[in-house]
């Protein structure tokens, strides 16, 4: 990408590079909340509705976790997806997959976190008429999440809007190589650390603008569903 | 039903996810390189040309040199190319690699701003200049990140007479010295900022854009020139070292055709990068 045409310039005249950047974003934070959902949803629907010794000290763990620093997780999967490391042999490092790990462990305890949250306030709605219909155990976790599931459309957005934003992770086990593993944060600090401040600026705009559509679209689909729910 | 159709959704976005693994490229290498060989964008340039001869992807992790080899030594890379002749020879010594190949120099510059308040623009002198610059105070950014210009830095200071490592912090030696720990570019940045001095390596200032009132202070001192080295990380340490297509890379870079590939990378004109394949002692 050359540094003389700004990036808006690119996106609209489709320039190949950026699209490739563009697409490999969206492939690495979607699937990392895709996959993180897969582990969140159930755990915090696990939290709300279960009573074990410890377990509010277990959610204040989780909610902690929604805070972990995207670099210190960035070098964990680092030292276990290097070749010197546990997981060497999978030789996943410098792989758009080590990105979507990384982004999965920072995802998974905020969809968590916030499914656990809106589980339990629609478990205290719900609690004395699923008792009444003497449903079981799963029948209800199944219930509550299927009932809650707009307000947990909130929290993948929340997943999302984290791993899209972060370039800690994926920069130390991407590595950010050009056409491989360049996401448009990772090419943000490059072209920032090649003095080239508009293109930086412009990459930034592009990626606000694709964060507000999916924002948009997700909005769309809650609402279409919500006429349709009735 | 309800429940059948949570699933689907969850197996659609798994499947989506899995897509992932069509992204590995089957012939490929994984070189560890420099934040000035890519911030220059040498790379750009040469690797295309590669490519279309052996139809091999290079990756290329850019860090800076002491991370680059750091890389290799972990077996994550299969080629290391970088710029600090000392470290790459500890490299070897440790029995990472077993044979390191000269492949071009270019030289350091010291930036600095148009004002000069050190007075030492268009000297040919760096040592001097450097000593100027400290009994003067004037602001100097330092990449304080182990890399070869960091390297290359600490022991330009070191013919001054001053001794930047043994201070174990900027503080012992003044707020005119900042230690900031980033790349190139990152460097280059902050003194124009600040308007400080920074030795930076000439490809990496001729690509950069955001120079404000920077200029080249101080040039064409012989102890600035900056070598660069080649090296394939040793498959007998780490067995996954794709050898074959490493080697292809580092035969192409010291050959006739890669050599001119070099010279012929220019910004505006001016050549950034000299060939030397055919220097052995370099």
């Amino acid at each position: 990408m050359s540094g003389d045409v700004s990036a808006l310039q690119l996106v609209l005249s489709g320039d190949p590079g950026l699209f490739a950047i563009v697409r490999l974003s969206l492939m690495v934070s979607l699937s990392a909340v895709a996959f993180a959902a897969l582990i969140g949803v159930p755990l915090g629907a696990f939290l709300a509705l279960t009573r074990f010794p410890g377990r509010e000290a277990a959610i204040v763990v989780l909610n902690a976790l929604m805070g972990l620093p995207p670099v210190v997780v960035g070098l964990a999967i680092f030292l276990m997806l290097s070749r010197s490391g546990p997981l060497g042999s999978w030789g996943l490092l410098f792989t758009p997959q080590a990105m979507i790990i990384a982004q999965t462990v920072l995802v998974a305890p905020i969809i968590a976190a916030l499914a656990r949250q809106t589980i339990e306030d629609l478990w205290v709605e719900y609690r004395e008429e699923l008792a009444a219909m003497n449903i079981g155990p799963a029948g209800r976790v199944a219930t509550l999440i299927w009932d809650a599931r707009f307000s947990l459309v909130t929290a993948l957005l929340a997943g999302f809007g984290r791993a899209a934003a972060e370039v800690g992770a994926i920069m130390i086990v991407g590595g950010n190589i050009d056409g491989f593993t360049r996401t448009m944060t990772t090419a943000i600090a490059l072209e920032t650390s090649k003095g080239d401040l508009p293109l930086a600026v412009g990459l930034g705009i592009v990626l606000i603008l694709i964060v507000i559509a999916i924002n948009g679209l997700a909005w769309g689909a809650r609402r279409a569903g919500e006429r349709i729910a009735g | 039903m309800f429940n059948r159709r949570t699933l689907f959704a969850a197996a659609a976005l798994g499947a989506f996810a899995l897509t992932a693994p069509a992204f590995a490229q089957e012939k490929s290498i994984v070189v560890s390189s420099t934040t000035s060989t890519q911030d220059s964008g040498l790379f750009g340039h040469i690797l295309p040309l590669f490519k279309a001869k052996t139809g091999i992807d290079v990756k290329v992790v850019s860090q800076g040199t002491g991370q680059a080899l750091d890389t290799g030594r972990r077996g994550d890379a299969d080629v290391v190319f970088v710029h600090a002749r000392s470290a790459e020879l500890k490299f070897l010594e440790e029995g990472f690699s077993t044979k390191r190949y000269p492949v071009m120099y270019n030289d350091f510059v010291l930036i600095g701003p148009k004002s000069d308040p050190a007075g030492i623009k268009g000297s040919k002198d760096i040592v001097a200049a450097l000593k100027t610059i400290k009994d003067k105070g004037a602001p100097f950014i330092s990449r304080g990140d182990k890399s070869g210009t960091h390297v290359a830095e600490l022991a330009l200071w070191k013919v001054a007479g001053i001794d930047v490592e043994a201070a174990n912090s900027s503080k012992d030696l003044g707020p005119w010295y900042k230690s900031i720990g980033q790349g190139m570019g990152a460097a280059l940045n902050t003194a124009s900022a600040g308007n400080s001095y920074v030795l930076a390596d000439r490809g990496t200032w001729l690509s950069f854009k955001n120079r404000g009132d920077l200029v080249i202070a101080v040039e064409g001192d012989k102890r600035l020139f900056n070598q660069y080295g080649v090296m394939l990380v040793n498959p007998a340490k780490h067995p996954n070292v794709k050898k074959e297509l490493g080697q292809q890379f580092i035969d192409w870079l010291v050959s006739a055709e890669g050599q001119k590939a070099i010279s012929d990378y220019k910004i505006g004109g001016e050549q950034l990068f000299y060939p030397n394949a055919n220097d052995a002692g370099a």
